[in-house]
């Protein structure tokens, strides 16, 4: 003991007396490190401050989220009664978006959320707004599916409680238009039905949300605009993506001239897998017997004996849709044209081919379509493939700084950039590395599964964040639209923005079924 | 202290070892403590991301924290503080071997959750693996290192608080 202690300091043989200079020196010597932490760290905390506070001012930009309407509040007023025209997985989808599911569905979420506890969408789901609507009237050309419309308006696990009434089934169309049970519709058929039965429901007087594209053809555009416009009744086309936060404040960064002149704006779509590419599985019930298939085929250009492959593929052919444009294009144009309020176009120039699915498509595979802006001084590009999952990003170029938007954003300043000029110099932005990101809900935790629910989530096509709860965007799309028919008003995506919509799609389409470049005259309000 | 001192704690070293000793204790307390005070700083760090990354077959167990919101706040606690507290160790020399294995098991936990196996891909990059090896790897094994030789009873507070080693032979330090 007296051995250890006299090797601690400055001891005699009575023992410890204390510890020695030269001891505490040896004791503290790592101490000064510290004061250099410290040091280090202040300098870099301020530098980061004075970075952010000068960007920031630079920007007159908030942190705070996108302004956006609340989801919550005051349960919706008077009940609203709706109709569905085609319960097709897009139909489903919408109409689990109003609040109703499938019992399978929900069975097949609640195991998912047993076996992953991450997997929130039973959960999210569960938590929806209660839009207060009943599901009344369903029809479908497919039997198995119209069955599957009316097991949903009666399956009493849903947000808000069990529903107030069971849906009928019709079996044309027409018949559920005509229905006193019906206020509003929502129509989820193949494109080629779109204008038709929008124009038909308007004029019997049913408020309407329209899956995109609007239409099938230029022509039912201008019906349709028509109709619409005439009848009165709140009109909603199905791109949910307006519901976006990330696209709002996107327009927002746009808005305070953040980018500086954007002259180029690349939107894309890539993907890669056999559902992807609208090869969807044939339902072994599938039959003449099980399926309407005069009725199906009603305004398509083309008759055809029966088929299951077109049936459930339809967007394989020009018959039914128009592929990638009135598919993809469709939700990235309408993104773009809530950010930047594009319009139409002046000009489009498309190409593509068949370069990989050759399975009797007549729709292509690969497509691109160049659109020009003179008056905007902007060229906006859709460039798109069916046989790669290459991310590709919505890039929004300005001479001062590019915007990528997709579940994230971020604004990247361009090192020659005029307007950050000083700052660049300066050293307070460093062009290497984002200027900004936005990335809502960002502490939230996303379970999502399927590639092509991989996929929508990555483009930022799911979910949104409202007050910090991940919401689905097509939930609140419909949301609007309800709103709209109790409270007036025009839903983000109305007749207008549809007309815009769809007239540039057809542009495209008509670009590449007649190789040649295409114009829109304003003052005829034609492709020509 | 006489009971306490060992074979261990005898140690003998020249001034140039012990040098590189210290050094490399105080290099990866500094480390440890600025990944503390970066996560402290920063009010959207979670561990979330890099457990839900988790490959091996401790996959499950890590991922079953982030499933449960009590244990990951738990678990984004004991990082940060645990971060900081292993940093400051390291650097004053102070429960030089306690934050030393401490430090050592929270890096082979980190290794063990994004092993960098051939056939795991992460979505996050990681800081450099050279298969199998990675740093994570070749710091746990530096701390081990550093616990094997606790220079905190010749150059840091363990010295004022313990007294230097058994068989320390104060004129060559």
């Amino acid at each position: 003991m007296a051995e250890d202690s006299a090797r601690r300091g400055k001891t005699t043989e009575k023992g410890r007396k204390g510890i020695g200079r030269r001891e505490v020196l040896k004791g503290l010597a790592s101490v000064p490190v510290l004061g250099l932490f410290a040091y280090g760290l202040l300098k870099k905390r301020s530098l980061d401050e004075l970075r952010r506070k000068e960007i920031l001012s630079e920007l007159g930009l908030g942190e705070a989220p996108a302004v956006l309407p609340k989801t919550t509040g005051k349960k919706a007023g008077e009940l609203i009664r709706l109709g569905i025209i085609g319960f097709g997985g897009r139909g489903e989808d919408l109409i689990r978006a109003a609040g109703f599911a499938h019992p399978d569905w929900v069975e097949s979420k609640r195991k998912d959320a047993q076996q992953n506890k991450l997997d929130k969408w039973l959960e999210d789901w569960l938590k929806q707004e209660d839009l207060n609507v009943a599901l009344t009237a369903v029809c479908d050309v497919f039997d198995v599916r119209a069955e599957r419309g009316l097991a949903a308006s009666k399956n009493e696990v849903r947000p808000g409680g069990p529903p107030l009434t069971a849906a009928k089934r019709y079996r044309h169309y027409q018949e559920l238009l005509a229905s006193k049970d019906v206020d509003a519709v929502i129509i989820a058929t193949p494109d080629h039905w779109h204008a038709q039965m929008a124009i038909d429901a308007a004029e019997a007087g049913k408020h309407v949300y329209l899956e995109k594209c609007m239409t099938r053809t230029e022509e039912e555009v201008y019906r349709l605009h028509q109709a619409i416009t005439r009848s009165g009744v709140v009109f909603q086309l199905g791109h949910q993506n307006r519901q976006q936060e990330t696209h709002a404040k996107a327009r927002e960064i746009v808005q305070k001239g953040l980018l500086g002149p954007i002259t180029l704006v690349e939107t894309t779509t890539n993907r890669n897998s056999p559902g992807g590419a609208w090869v969807y599985e044939i339902h072994k019930d599938g039959s003449p017997q099980t399926i309407d298939w005069e009725q199906f085929q009603g305004p398509a250009p083309h008759k055809v004996p029966f088929s299951l492959e077109r049936f459930f593929r339809w967007r394989c052919w020009f018959d039914y849709g128009t592929g990638l444009s009135g598919d993809l294009l469709s939700h990235e144009y309408d993104a773009v044209n809530q950010i930047l309020d594009l319009g139409i176009p002046h000009s489009a120039v498309a190409s593509g081919g068949i370069y990989f699915y050759k399975d009797g498509r007549d729709v292509p595979d690969v497509f691109h379509v160049v659109f020009e802006y003179p008056e905007r001084n902007l060229t906006l590009i859709y460039s798109a493939t069916l046989a790669s999952n290459r991310n590709r990003g919505k890039v929004f170029m300005g001479h001062d700084a590019a915007m990528e938007v997709g579940g994230v954003l971020t604004v990247t300043v361009d090192w020659e950039s005029t307007r950050f000029k000083k700052k660049l110099e300066q050293g307070i932005i460093d062009p290497s590395l984002p200027l900004f990101t936005y990335h809502p809900g960002a502490k939230g935790l996303d379970a999502v599964t399927s590639a092509s629910e991989q996929y929508f989530a990555s483009r930022g096509l799911l979910y949104t964040y409202r007050e910090g709860k991940r919401v689905d965007v097509t939930h609140l799309h419909i949301k609007e639209w309800l709103d709209c028919i109790r409270n007036g008003g025009q839903p983000s995506c109305n007749i207008e923005r549809g007309f815009e919509e769809a007239i540039t799609c057809h542009m495209a389409t008509k670009s590449y079924l007649e190789g040649r470049k295409v114009y829109w005259d304003p003052v005829k309000r034609r492709i020509v | 202290m006489a009971q306490h001192t060992s074979q261990r704690e005898r140690m003998t070293c020249s001034g140039w070892q012990l040098g590189v000793l210290v050094a490399l204790r105080i290099l990866i307390g500094w480390h440890f403590l600025y990944e503390g005070v970066a996560k402290l700083l920063n009010p959207y760090w979670s561990s979330s991301g890099y457990l839900l990354e988790a490959k091996g077959f401790l996959a499950g167990f890590f991922t079953s924290i982030v499933a449960n919101p009590t244990a990951l706040r738990i678990v984004d606690w004991l990082n940060i503080y645990g971060l900081i507290a292993i940093g400051l160790g390291l650097i004053l020399g102070c429960l030089t071997r306690p934050a030393a294995i401490a430090g050592a098991v929270l890096l082979l936990l980190y290794y063990l959750c994004n092993p960098p196996m051939v056939g795991f891909k992460y979505s996050a990059p990681s800081e450099g693996s050279y298969l199998i090896v990675n740093k994570n790897l070749i710091e746990f094994c530096a701390l081990v290192l550093l616990a094997l030789f606790p220079t905190g009873r010749i150059i840091g507070l363990d010295r004022l608080l313990f007294g230097p080693p058994r068989s320390f032979d104060p004129q060559h330090a």
